[in-house]
C-alpha cells in the first residue's frame, strides 16, 4: 500500500464521502431516535475546507441533507459542535444573546503531547506503540469510572487520527449537563495537576478515595511492562532521579544508595515498592504514617491527562468520529473497549489505503445489475475495506442507544397504564 | 456616602434606621408590629421572593450602601483571611453588626435587620445584573457571605432552616449503607469509621453535590453522591448558587426597562461602579509603550506572572492560548495597540516554528479577537488577580497563572532568588504563599523590587501592578489616602459626578415620603 499524501485528499475524499463514510449509522446516532423535536436541525457542524478555509455554524434539515453537502463539499474535516436554541445556519438572524447552546454530549480529549514530561521514546506529535499504552491506560481508567462512578452508559470512544483518543458520552442526562458540572467531573477525574514549574504533580494523603485505588488497580496492571521495561524509568541514574525526586526526601537517600546495586528498573521499582508498602502496614498498626510515593509515582508517569477546556463548554467544537486526520490521513475510527489491548493505531486505515482496497476490489468482482441503489452498493464497498469492523463497532454503538430508548419508551408506558 | 444622603435632601441620616420612617411609614410600621417575625422567620434566607412593599428612596440607597460596603469586606476578608478561620468570622461578623445586618442566628428582635438583609439583596441584584463581570463578582460575594451565616447556625436551626426551604434528598437504608460502610469511610473525609455508622446518609444527584463531587470528598456511584449529614451545606450552598445565578440573569433580562427607568438608573450606576474597581478596558494611555520597550519593562513594571509569560514567550517563541489570553490581554491593558501587538506576537512566533502564513490565518485572528475586532465584537479586559489564581489552573507546557499560587514553593524561590530578591524577601513571600495569601505575596514582591516599606494600595490586578510601578518610577507618586470604600481615586471623581446628576432628579422629591413602587415587576418573570 502506497503512503498518504495530503495533496492526494482532493481527489480522495470524493470516494471516501460517496462510499466509505457510515452516513446511515451516523445520522441516527444524531438524530438520536427523533425524540426530541428538531435535535438533529439545530445541531452545529463546521467543515474545514481546502486551503485552511474554516466554516462554523452549519446546520441542515435532515441526516440527508448532510450527506449531499458532505458529497458536494468534501470537507478535510468535520467537527460536530452543540444542539443550539436555533438553527445554527440562521443564527446571524437571532438577536444577539437568545442564540445559545443548549445541548451536546459529554466529551473528553486525551492528548499524547500532554505527556511529554514523562515520555522517553517521543514528545510532541509523534507516538510509537511504546507509549501507545499510555492512552490504553487512559480509556481504561477513564472508562472504568464514567461507568461505575458516574453511571454512564453509552459511551463512544474514538481514536482521534494521530496521537490521542476522544470520548463521546451520549446519555440523554448527560447531554443537558451544565458547563459547572461538566468541569467537575474532568476534576474528580484528575489527578496529575501543575505545570512546568511543577515538580511533584501527584499528592495524595489518608484516606485515599476509592476512585484513586481503583485507579491505581488499573495502572498497576500495566505499570511494569509499561514504564518499567518500556520506558525504563528507573533504567539510569539520570531516570531514575527524576523518580526520586518524587519521593519524601527521608526514603530518597537509601533509595539513592541502593539502586545502583540493582539490575534493571524491575528490580529497583520492588525496592521503592517495597519500602512504601511497609509505612502503609506499620502506619495500620499505628506506627508512623503511611507514603504512598509508589502510587503517585505511578500515577504521575500514567495517569490520563485531561484538557478541561474541552470538556467544559457546551459550545466546544471537536473532531467528528469517521472524519480524516489532514496530516496522516488516518481515519478517527472507534475504539473497541473489549479489545483495546489489541489496537494498533499504525494499523488504522488511511483514506488512501482505503480507496486502494476499493479499486483492488472493484477489480475482482464485475459491476452487477446497475440498478442497485447508493446505500446498498456503499453498504458492500466498505465492508470490502479495512473500515467495516470499525463501522460495524459504530453500528453497535448506535443500536445500543436505540434499544435504550425503546426499554425507556416501554418503561414509561407500563408506568402510565398502572393507575 | 453622608455627602450622598445630604445632597438628595432627606431629612435625617442614614443610621439609625428607624428615625427614617415618615409618618405613612411609621403607620405600616406599627400594623407590623404584632407580627414582625411572620414575614422573617429565620435570619437566613433564600430571597426568592422580591420585596413587594414600597420603601423610600432614602433607605433603597442607604440600604444598597451598606450592602455593598459588607460585600466589599467580605471580598477583602476573603482575599486577607481563611475563610473559615477565627480572625475571618470576628471580623465579618462586626461588619454585620456595625452595619446592622443580621448577624447572630437566634437574635429574637431581628426583624429590622432581616428586612434590610432582604431589601438590599434585591436592589444590588438590580445593579450587579448588568454585566457577566459584575454577576460573578455579586454572586462570588453572596455566596461566602450566605456560606458563613449558614456556619453560623445551630444544629437545630439549620434542620429548622432545611425544612422550611423545602430540600428533599433520600436517606440511605442501614443495609446499604453497611455495605458501603468502608466506602463511604475512605471517600469522606473527617469522618472516623463509628461516625459513619451512625450518621445519615443522603442519596443525592451529581448536580446537586457538585463541589464535593469534583473535589473527591464524597462516594459515588452510578451517578449518585452519597452525602453525610455534615456535608448537606455543601449542597445547600450549591443550591443557592444556582437559583441567584438563574435569578440574576432573569433580571439582566429585565435590563432595558430598569436602565430606562429614571428613579433607578443613576443610583445604580453609582453602585455598580464604584465598588468593583477600574478594569483597564478603556484606555487613555493606548499607544504610549514601544515595542522596544517591552524587554525592559518586563523586569521593572510587570508583575511575576506577566514577567514569566514574557520570559517564556521569548525563549521558546511560542505561548499556549492560556498564556496567550492572560498576557496578551495585560499587554493590551498597559496600552499595546492593535497593530502593535500583532507586530509583537508575529515577530515572536517567526523565530519559532510558526511562519508568517500560519500566523496570519490563526493567531491573528484572536488578537484581533480580544481587541473586540472579530466575532462577537466584545472588547475582553484584562484578567484581574482573582481571575487569574482561581481559574484555568496551568498544566504542563503551560505559563500562564499566579507563581505564587501555581508554582512549587522550591522553584518560586529560586526564582526569587534569580531576580535578586534579598534572601529575607524570599522568606517572607513564601510565608504568605504558604498561608495561600498569593496577592499579599505579590504585594510584597512589589515592594522589595521597588524598594518601598508600604505598597501603598491593595493589589487585585496586574495591569494595577503596572500603573503603580510606572508611577513610583517616574517619580509622580502622590501621597496615598486610606482607601475608602468608593475604591481608588479615579472612581471617586466618577461617583462625585453621579451624585451631582442625582441631585438632580431627587431633589424636587422634598419629603421623605419618595417611594419607590413596583420593583418587584423586575425580579419576576412574565
Amino acid at each position: 500500500m502506497a503512503p498518504f499524501e495530503p495533496a492526494a485528499l482532493p481527489e480522495l475524499l470524493p470516494v471516501f464521502y460517496r462510499r466509505l463514510f457510515p452516513h446511515g449509522a451516523y445520522g441516527r446516532w444524531l438524530g438520536y431516535g427523533g425524540v426530541e423535536k428538531n435535535y438533529f436541525q439545530l445541531r452545529e457542524f463546521s467543515f474545514t475546507l481546502r486551503d485552511d478555509v474554516y466554516v462554523r455554524f452549519q446546520s441542515f434539515g435532515s441526516p440527508q441533507e448532510l450527506e449531499k453537502e458532505l458529497q458536494r463539499t468534501n470537507p478535510y474535516k468535520i467537527d460536530i459542535g452543540a444542539v443550539y436554541s436555533h438553527r445554527p445556519n440562521q443564527h446571524n438572524t437571532v438577536h444577539l444573546g437568545a442564540f445559545q447552546p443548549v445541548e451536546k454530549e459529554l466529551v473528553f480529549d486525551i492528548d499524547m503531547t500532554d505527556y511529554d514530561d514523562v515520555r522517553t521514546c517521543c514528545s510532541s506529535a509523534d507516538i510509537c506503540s511504546k507509549c501507545w499504552t499510555l492512552m490504553t491506560i487512559a480509556v481504561r481508567v477513564i472508562d472504568r469510572a464514567l461507568v461505575e462512578d458516574l453511571g454512564m452508559k453509552h459511551r463512544l470512544w474514538v481514536y482521534s487520527g494521530r496521537r490521542g483518543v476522544h470520548c463521546w458520552v451520549c446519555d440523554d442526562a448527560v447531554r443537558k449537563w451544565s458547563p459547572a458540572l461538566r468541569a467537575a467531573a474532568v476534576e474528580y477525574l484528575s489527578l496529575v495537576k501543575g505545570g512546568a514549574e511543577t515538580v511533584k504533580k501527584v499528592n495524595l494523603s489518608e484516606p485515599v478515595h476509592p476512585f484513586i485505588r481503583r485507579s491505581v488497580s488499573v495502572v498497576e496492571k500495566y505499570f511494569e511492562a509499561y514504564a518499567l521495561q518500556g520506558q525504563d524509568i528507573l533504567g539510569s541514574p539520570e531516570r531514575w532521579d527524576k523518580v526520586l525526586a518524587l519521593v519524601p526526601e527521608e526514603h530518597r537517600e537509601l533509595l539513592q544508595s541502593e539502586f545502583p546495586k540493582k539490575r534493571d528498573s524491575v528490580q529497583r521499582w520492588e525496592l521503592l515498592k517495597g519500602r512504601m508498602e511497609r509505612t502503609r502496614r506499620l502506619a495500620s498498626s499505628g506506627k508512623g504514617t503511611a507514603c504512598y510515593a509508589d502510587w503517585e509515582v505511578m500515577l504521575q508517569y500514567c495517569f490520563p491527562r485531561l484538557d478541561i477546556n474541552v470538556s467544559k463548554g457546551i459550545g466546544h467544537l471537536l473532531k467528528s468520529p469517521f472524519s480524516v486526520h489532514p496530516k496522516t490521513g488516518r481515519i478517527s475510527v472507534p475504539l473497541d473497549v473489549q479489545r483495546l489491548d489489541d489496537f494498533d493505531p499504525f494499523a488504522v486505515p488511511t483514506i488512501s489505503s482505503l480507496c486502494q482496497e476499493l479499486d483492488a476490489a472493484g477489480d475482482d468482482t464485475e459491476q452487477e445489475d446497475g440498478e442497485e441503489t447508493e446505500p446498498k452498493r456503499r453498504m458492500r464497498d466498505y465492508r470490502r475495506t479495512q473500515l467495516a469492523p470499525y463501522v460495524k463497532a459504530f453500528e453497535q454503538f448506535v443500536e445500543e442507544m436505540e434499544r435504550g430508548r425503546r426499554v425507556e419508551r416501554l418503561r414509561r408506558s407500563d408506568l402510565q397504564g398502572e393507575f | 456616602m453622608t455627602c450622598l444622603t445630604a445632597a438628595l435632601g432627606t431629612a435625617g441620616s442614614a443610621f439609625p434606621l428607624q428615625m427614617e420612617f415618615s409618618s405613612r411609614a411609621r403607620q405600616r410600621h406599627l400594623k407590623l408590629a404584632g407580627d414582625r417575625r411572620e414575614p422573617y422567620p429565620h435570619s437566613l434566607q433564600f430571597y426568592q421572593e422580591p420585596p413587594t412593599e414600597s420603601i423610600s428612596l432614602a433607605e433603597f440607597e442607604s440600604f444598597a450602601v451598606d450592602r455593598l460596603r459588607l460585600l466589599k469586606v467580605v471580598e477583602n476578608l476573603g482575599v486577607s483571611y481563611v475563610k473559615s478561620g477565627d480572625a475571618y468570622k470576628t471580623k465579618l461578623e462586626a461588619e454585620l453588626r456595625k452595619l446592622k445586618f443580621p448577624y447572630r442566628a437566634l437574635a429574637e428582635d431581628d426583624y429590622d435587620a432581616r428586612r434590610k438583609d432582604h431589601i438590599s439583596h434585591f436592589i444590588l441584584r438590580l445593579a450587579y445584573c448588568q454585566s457577566e463581570e459584575l454577576r460573578r463578582w455579586f454572586l462570588q460575594q453572596e455566596m461566602d457571605l450566605f456560606r458563613y451565616r449558614f456556619h453560623e447556625l445551630t444544629d437545630s436551626l439549620r434542620q429548622k432552616f432545611l425544612d422550611h426551604v423545602n430540600l428533599s434528598f433520600e436517606a440511605i437504608s442501614e443495609d446499604l449503607k453497611n455495605e458501603l460502610s468502608n466506602e463511604l469511610y475512605m471517600s469522606t473525609p473527617g469522618l472516623s469509621m463509628s461516625k459513619v455508622k451512625e450518621q445519615m446518609f443522603y442519596k443525592v444527584g451529581l448536580s446537586d453535590a457538585v463541589d464535593l463531587f469534583r473535589a473527591r470528598r464524597v462516594f459515588i456511584k452510578d451517578g449518585f453522591a452519597f452525602v453525610p449529614l455534615k456535608d448537606i451545606d455543601a449542597i445547600v450552598l450549591n443550591n443557592y448558587r444556582k437559583s441567584l445565578s438563574k435569578a440574576l440573569a432573569l433580571t439582566a433580562r429585565s435590563l432595558p426597562s430598569i436602565q430606562s427607568d429614571e428613579r433607578l438608573q443613576p443610583l445604580l450606576n453609582h453602585l455598580s461602579h464604584s465598588y468593583v474597581g477600574p478594569d483597564y478596558s478603556v484606555q487613555k494611555n493606548t499607544g504610549k509603550i514601544s515595542l522596544e520597550h517591552i524587554d525592559a519593562l518586563s523586569v521593572k513594571s510587570f508583575p511575576l506572572c506577566m514577567r514569566q509569560l514574557h520570559k517564556a514567550l521569548r525563549e521558546n517563541h511560542h505561548l499556549r492560548h492560556g498564556g496567550r489570553m492572560q498576557y496578551g490581554l495585560f499587554l493590551k491593558g498597559i496600552g499595546l495597540t492593535l497593530e502593535q501587538a500583532l507586530e509583537f506576537w508575529k515577530k515572536e512566533f517567526i523565530k519559532g516554528k510558526v511562519d508568517a502564513d500560519k500566523f496570519d490565518k490563526g493567531y491573528a485572528y484572536s488578537i484581533r479577537h480580544n481587541y473586540g475586532k472579530e466575532g462577537k465584537r466584545t472588547d475582553y479586559t484584562p484578567y484581574s488577580c482573582m481571575k487569574i489564581i482561581m481559574s484555568n489552573p496551568p498544566s504542563q507546557g503551560d505559563y500562564h497563572g499566579c507563581p505564587f499560587r501555581h508554582s512549587d514553593p522550591e522553584l518560586l524561590k529560586q526564582k526569587l532568588q534569580s531576580y535578586k530578591v534579598p534572601p529575607s524577601g524570599v522568606t517572607q513571600i513564601l510565608e504568605l504563599v504558604k498561608g495561600m495569601h498569593y496577592q499579599l505575596a505579590c504585594q510584597k514582591y512589589f515592594e522589595l523590587t521597588h524598594d518601598v516599606d508600604d505598597i501603598g494600595f491593595s493589589l487585585n490586578h496586574p495591569n494595577q501592578y503596572f500603573a503603580e510601578s510606572q508611577r513610583i518610577l517616574s517619580g509622580g507618586r502622590e501621597v496615598k489616602k486610606e482607601p475608602n470604600h468608593l475604591g481608588n481615586s479615579q472612581q471617586k471623581n466618577n461617583s462625585q459626578e453621579s451624585v451631582n446628576s442625582n441631585s438632580a432628579p431627587t431633589s424636587s422629591n422634598t419629603t421623605t415620603d419618595a417611594e419607590l413602587e413596583g420593583l418587584e415587576a423586575y425580579f419576576t418573570e412574565d
